[in-house]
């Protein structure tokens, strides 16, 4: 129990440590004043160490108090060690063998756990292409029409309908709010659905507002003459050619269009369906041109705007589109054999003398070859072809008559070869590398092959954090280092295990995998003396300063 | 040969393409311990052991003239077993003969150069066609027997057929007779893993051929076989003919340069 009179900043911090530690505690005070201010006080240490506590016995004991991750993070992680065997393996290895900390194991992946994060989908949901019926849901037995307006198909109305939108922008909420926007809206789109064309007129004659609804988009028609301008003159008939559009009247759908002649003050208020399928055509393909959270109308509604007008300026400032168009015609109009040769840019490839180009690399090739003449010698001398090709026959000849002699070789001279060949072989068996298809990994067994590239993947991991640790400024780099050099020093006792093994098979790689791995401690070139030191502490090798020691394994 | 079962073939069985360098310069020029006919006298026997290594083991024997090539002996062709030889040689001695008809020189001067890359690719056409026989066929090789230095005019030649075995993975042995050592034979075998030997003594020929290019494809996986020392394969400049490491190339025609030069001596195409 702690009596507090005035709450001084030592005892506050004892009590927060004791907090931390989690038990009860009763408090006593003399005045309420002082009650207050203490409860400010301990209040704000319990948040902090609240905070600190929960995010520790969240985290796996894995050592993790220097950072705060957050779950998904963690869950990245996870998600990459199990994709990832080899890391997994180094990952037990060294962070839970406790060489590593996690945060220095992962800190020379940070490239791996950004790239995943960008694997977020980057498509982008495309517009429906259902076009917004005008079938409400009308309740049998009273009058009400009831209409369904989510703003994804506020969306797709804007886009469609410039006209709705200006009004939109014109009249909410100066004029009216939303709500009665879309009432009027929707009353609309009844009255067209109805195909009552006289009726319509006679509302919007009424209501100011819903006439412009109902009468023909002006911005549209606008916006498709420009259109018509720029079209394409050329004609892809491949790309029509599996289209059918001739069978099915309207193209197979519902609507028809009413065959009644009308007086011409009826016409604004005609809608032709036609119309209305290539403009949301035309919209669903060009597919969603505002990125825009669709929850606020307005927004969506600017934001269209904006883009439409965008579209307008680069249309007036774009010169070069009618120059373009008439380069496009002229080149897909042409006909082929009527046109002169074109001449290419190219200049033919004149090699002014092959033999001397061919020959070059041969004569060469054979200088430093040496002549290793031995005790073969030939004569130069000029040889008449009649004389040559006599002797040859004759040679034959003579072979055809004698036969073949017994024994074939003189059995001295068959055990030098032999001898000589034996001896040459034995001596360059142990160049390696000298063949492209040898390779030494491969001549081992395959548990050996596996579990020394394993060992090279966790010396070269070790490795990258020993050097990037230095130079050596503080304590924790110290032990950082030593811990290392410490884990370094156990691999070799595992390799020797090899070697003894391998040894038995007789393998090449009695001489060649020390060297080996004492090319992996020297990677970086050695230039002060404390670090060869060190190095050679770890590998009991004492090595020279080596200035480019290429890896080979 | 009459077709056998898939099982009775074998890893071992090979098919063995020999080509035997008759040039008459050469074989004139060589005033050594190895004539020509003590030379036939060698291979004879050791085409027979190939074929006594293993009953389906096809031998073709291909001449490499000087001014032609041909087919000498096929083992696979139904023949008298015992006059095998003497219809090789009668053969041989008609090949001579045509070649002589040929030549339009009267006398050249040194060991002159015989053909290698026509016999390179006879050879390897008689391989493709073994190819496409069927799915069962032995594993061929080649064994270039090869004394001629090389003739400059047929690297171009003579580089296609090496690729052409590469691709095929037909191994190319060469066994040099001659005094020269031949950088396309060394790089013939080296580029598609066959062995490469210049032998010492060339009275115990039919050693060295029994001892390493006897050895079938199957078995030089574990057997160890005479490997050169190198290969050099640096190039060598157009302007000198050096040997250089380093240099400028001609993006057009590839030509090899030690120095910088304005215009390519090669194609005439300016460097910018």
């Amino acid at each position: 129990m702690y009596s507090l009179l005035v709450p001084s900043f030592c005892a506050i911090n004892k009590l927060s440590s004791a907090l931390f530690q989690g038990g009860n505690y009763i408090f006593e005070f003399d005045s309420f004043a002082d009650r207050d201010i203490c409860r400010e006080f301990v209040a704000a240490a319990i948040a902090f160490h609240g905070e600190t506590g929960k995010s520790t016995s969240e985290k796996p004991a894995a050592a993790l108090q220097d950072e705060q991750l957050s779950t998904a993070e963690m869950e990245h992680r996870i998600k990459l060690l199990q994709e990832d065997n080899e890391l997994q393996r180094l990952h037990k290895q060294f962070v839970i063998g406790g060489i590593l900390t996690e945060a220095e194991f992962w800190a020379t992946r940070k490239k791996l756990l950004d790239q995943n994060d960008r694997r977020k989908p980057k498509q982008r949901v495309a517009l429906k292409n259902e076009m917004w019926s005008v079938k409400p849901l009308s309740d049998g037995q009273s009058n009400r029409v009831t209409f369904n307006l989510t703003p994804e198909i506020i969306h797709q109305i804007f886009a469609e309908k410039p006209a709705v939108r200006q009004a939109y922008l014109k009249f909410v909420p100066n004029k009216m709010s939303e709500k009665e926007f879309w009432t009027k809206y929707s009353r609309a789109e009844y009255l067209h659905s109805t195909k009552n064309v006289v009726a319509a007129a006679a509302e919007a004659a009424e209501d100011e507002e819903l006439a412009v609804f109902l009468k023909q988009d002006d911005m549209l028609t606008n916006e498709a003459r420009r259109k018509i301008r720029r079209v394409d003159p050329t004609l892809d008939m491949e790309a029509d050619v599996g289209d059918d559009y001739m069978h099915l009247p309207d193209h197979g759908l519902l609507r028809e269009e009413s065959k009644d002649v009308l007086d011409s003050q009826y016409e604004p208020y005609r809608r032709y369906f036609s119309q209305d399928l290539n403009q949301h055509a035309a919209v669903v393909l060009q597919g969603r041109v505002v990125d825009v959270e669709l929850g606020d109308t307005r927004s969506v509604a600017e934001a269209l705007a904006r883009t439409k007008q965008a579209e307008l300026a680069n249309e007036v400032s774009d010169g070069n589109l009618e120059k373009d168009l008439s380069h496009r015609i002229s080149r897909v109009a042409e006909i082929e054999d009527l046109q002169g040769p074109r001449d290419l840019a190219v200049a033919p490839l004149c090699i002014k003398d092959p033999r001397d180009y061919f020959d070059s690399q041969q004569a060469n090739a054979l200088k430093p070859l040496g002549d290793a003449g031995s005790g073969v010698k030939t004569l130069k001398f000029n040889v008449s072809s009649v004389e040559a090709y006599g002797s040859l026959r004759e040679l034959i000849s003579e072979i055809r008559v004698t036969g073949l002699s017994e024994p074939i070789t003189d059995p001295e001279v068959a055990f030098k070869v032999l001898s000589g060949l034996t001896q040459n072989i034995s001596s360059t068996k142990y160049h390696l590398g000298k063949s492209p298809h040898e390779s030494i990994l491969d001549s081992l067994p395959k548990v050996t092959k596996e579990d020394l590239l394993h060992h090279w993947t966790s010396i070269q991991e070790l490795l990258k954090h020993f050097w990037s640790s230095y130079p050596i400024t503080t304590k924790y780099l110290y032990t950082k280092v030593t811990r290392l050099k410490d884990a370094m020093s156990q691999v070799y006792p595992k390799l020797q295990v090899h070697f003894v093994l391998l040894d038995n098979y007789n393998c090449f790689l009695y001489n060649g995998l020390p060297t080996c791995v004492y090319n992996f401690s020297c990677i970086f070139s050695l230039n002060s003396r404390k670090l060869r030191n060190l190095c050679s502490q770890i590998s009991g090798i004492k090595f020279p300063y080596l200035s480019n020691q290429c890896f080979r394994l | 040969m009459t077709p056998v079962a898939s099982k009775l073939y074998t890893d071992d069985v090979s098919l063995l393409m020999v080509l035997i360098d008759t040039n008459p310069f050469f074989w004139n020029s060589i005033n050594s311990t190895l004539s020509f006919s003590k030379f036939l006298s060698n291979v004879l026997p050791f085409l027979n052991s190939i074929l006594l290594l293993n009953q389906l083991n096809q031998v073709v024997l291909i001449a490499t003239g000087y001014n032609s090539c041909d087919y000498i002996f096929y083992s696979s062709a139904s023949q008298n077993h015992n006059q095998r030889a003497e219809s090789l040689l009668q053969k041989l001695e008609e090949f001579v003969a045509k070649d002589e008809s040929l030549c339009r020189e009267d006398s050249v001067d040194g060991p002159g150069f015989s053909l290698l890359s026509g016999s390179l690719s006879m050879a390897l056409c008689y391989i493709q066609k073994v190819f496409r026989s069927g799915p069962l066929h032995p594993r061929p090789r080649i064994l270039c027997l090869h004394g001629s230095p090389d003739g400059p005019g047929q690297y171009v030649a003579i580089m296609n057929a090496i690729f052409s075995a590469q691709r095929l993975m037909v191994p190319v042995d060469s066994c040099i007779l001659g005094a020269q050592h031949s950088a396309f034979l060394q790089q013939a075998s080296y580029i598609t893993g066959g062995v490469h030997l210049k032998p010492q003594q060339l009275d115990g020929l039919f050693q060295y051929l029994s001892t390493v290019f006897a050895t079938d494809l199957h078995s030089r996986s574990f057997l160890q076989l005479p490997k050169p020392v190198g290969v050099d394969f640096r190039a060598a400049c157009f302007c000198h003919k050096n040997t250089i490491d380093m240099g400028y190339i001609c993006s057009v025609c590839l030509s090899i340069f030690c120095k910088h030069h304005k215009q390519c001596s090669t194609c005439g195409s300016v460097f910018g």
